[in-house]
């Protein structure tokens, strides 16, 4: 049996940062070589690839060298499907979660009598 | 009506696997023949059956109700969610102890062919054990009891 | 000949809400209720939901983009105490393949005048059915979900 929690952990302790979810969002575009990708952060290259090497432990991004150049690519892939789906299960679950909390707020705010006869 | 009672859900999933020296095509029978099934899975010495169905299909249920020695009625009740010969078989069970539901767990049971004739069957619980009354330790060692037997029932030995 | 697969995986949401449990209760045993938040993605269309509430009862609900395919659910429940916990089985199929079955636990802890809310999903994915189309949303969900729980300080 195969367990993906703490693959999925790993996802979300990767994307708990907004530095690294600005990146993944950079790749969500397409490939960017590290040096690019580093540019709008005020850090230094060894903390860019810090994050760098933290996206690709959890199989987020995947990077190659070619030449000089070191470059990043979103992996979604890495997500393998159970773990999209059961990720989708409980991402969709948090939305109807959230729901659920709007509906009872709006219900509480009306203080409707359980009982009237609705229209 | 107020329950009083404490209500717990403990939330747990096992994993079993068994090789067998006969085919898939063999163990999946011992699962879907009734009167196989009779052999190793239903009748236990020491406890009375005192009602069983068995309708082995997709959305088919199988309910079982054994007493042990006027102690305690247990009532098993499946529905099977998935069944591919000698391959696979999806089901949902409650375990109920007199009126108490005790535990509702999903099984997957998965056949392979392992080695020349072989099979290896993979079998995984993902239980959840209510208000306490249940334990999955002992749910594990009642499985492996039962594959044990399917082992003798298949003529592993 | 169709490759069978099988995997397993669990997950746990929490929530504290600021409802007492007979009323959260209540969204879930209630149709025209759980109507109200138990539903699709916005851009998918009105959906069907029939639910018959009890031990032994059932409940469908299906829905879906408008090009397809038809997300169907289709549970049995198992256990209900009121007020308290709710246990239920479901398959769910993409148009007629079924892609999962799913053991979910509801469980309600009265927290001050609200409600400590538990669902915990252990289910099993079967052949691998979802198109890649659903991965990306999958991914996307993961990215939404984690600034849901950002948002919320988690």
């Amino acid at each position: 049996m195969l367990n993906y929690q703490p693959a999925l952990d790993q996802v979300y302790a990767a994307l708990a940062d907004p530095t690294r979810r600005a990146m993944v969002e950079r790749l969500s575009h397409g490939p960017v070589s590290v040096s690019d990708l580093a540019q709008p952060f005020a850090m230094s290259l060894p903390a860019v690839l810090q994050h760098l090497q933290v996206l690709e432990g959890s199989g987020l991004i995947r990077s190659e060298k070619q030449g000089r150049v070191r470059t990043c690519r979103l992996e979604p892939k890495a997500l393998q499907e159970a773990e999209d789906w059961i990720a989708r299960r409980r991402s969709l679950w948090m939305r109807r979660l959230d729901r659920l909390g709007d509906f009872l707020a709006a219900e509480e705010k009306t203080k409707r009598p359980r009982n009237k006869d609705r229209k | 009506m107020t329950d009083t009672r404490e209500r717990s859900a403990a939330h747990t999933t096992f994993t079993l696997e068994r090789d067998y020296p006969v085919a898939p095509a063999r163990v999946f029978a011992a699962f879907a023949d009734s009167q196989a099934r009779h052999r190793w899975f239903v009748h236990e010495e020491g406890w009375k059956l005192t009602e069983y169905d068995f309708d082995f299909r997709v959305g088919g249920r199988e309910t079982g109700r054994f007493s042990q020695k006027g102690i305690a009625v247990y009532t098993q009740e499946a529905l099977y969610y998935d069944i591919q010969p000698a391959n696979r078989i999806v089901f949902a069970y409650s375990m109920k102890r007199d009126a108490d539901l005790i535990s509702t767990s999903l099984v997957t049971i998965v056949l392979q062919p392992a080695g020349a004739t072989g099979t290896k069957l993979v079998f995984t619980e993902q239980g959840a054990f209510l208000d306490g009354l249940d334990q999955a330790s002992e749910r594990e060692a009642g499985w492996n009891d039962l594959l044990d037997r399917l082992g003798r029932e298949v003529g592993g030995g | 000949m169709t490759q069978h697969s099988t995997q397993h995986a669990t997950f746990v949401i929490e929530r504290d809400y600021d409802a007492a449990p007979a009323r959260v209760f209540r969204a879930f045993a209630d149709l025209d209720a759980k109507r109200q938040w138990f539903t699709g993605p916005a851009e998918w269309g009105p959906d069907e939901h029939a639910m018959d509430f009890r031990i032994g009862g059932r409940e469908t609900n299906s829905g879906g983009p408008k090009d397809g395919p038809v997300h169907r659910f289709e549970a049995l429940y198992w256990d209900i105490v009121e007020n308290q916990r709710i246990v239920y089985t479901y398959e769910m199929y993409l148009d007629d393949a079924r892609i999962s079955v799913s053991l979910s636990t509801i469980e309600l802890k009265p927290k001050g005048k609200g409600t400590a809310f538990r669902i915990t999903e252990q289910a099993v994915h079967l052949d691998g059915h979802d198109s890649p189309e659903q991965r990306e949303e999958g991914t996307r969900g993961i990215l939404e979900q984690l600034a849901d729980a950002l948002k919320r300080g988690a």
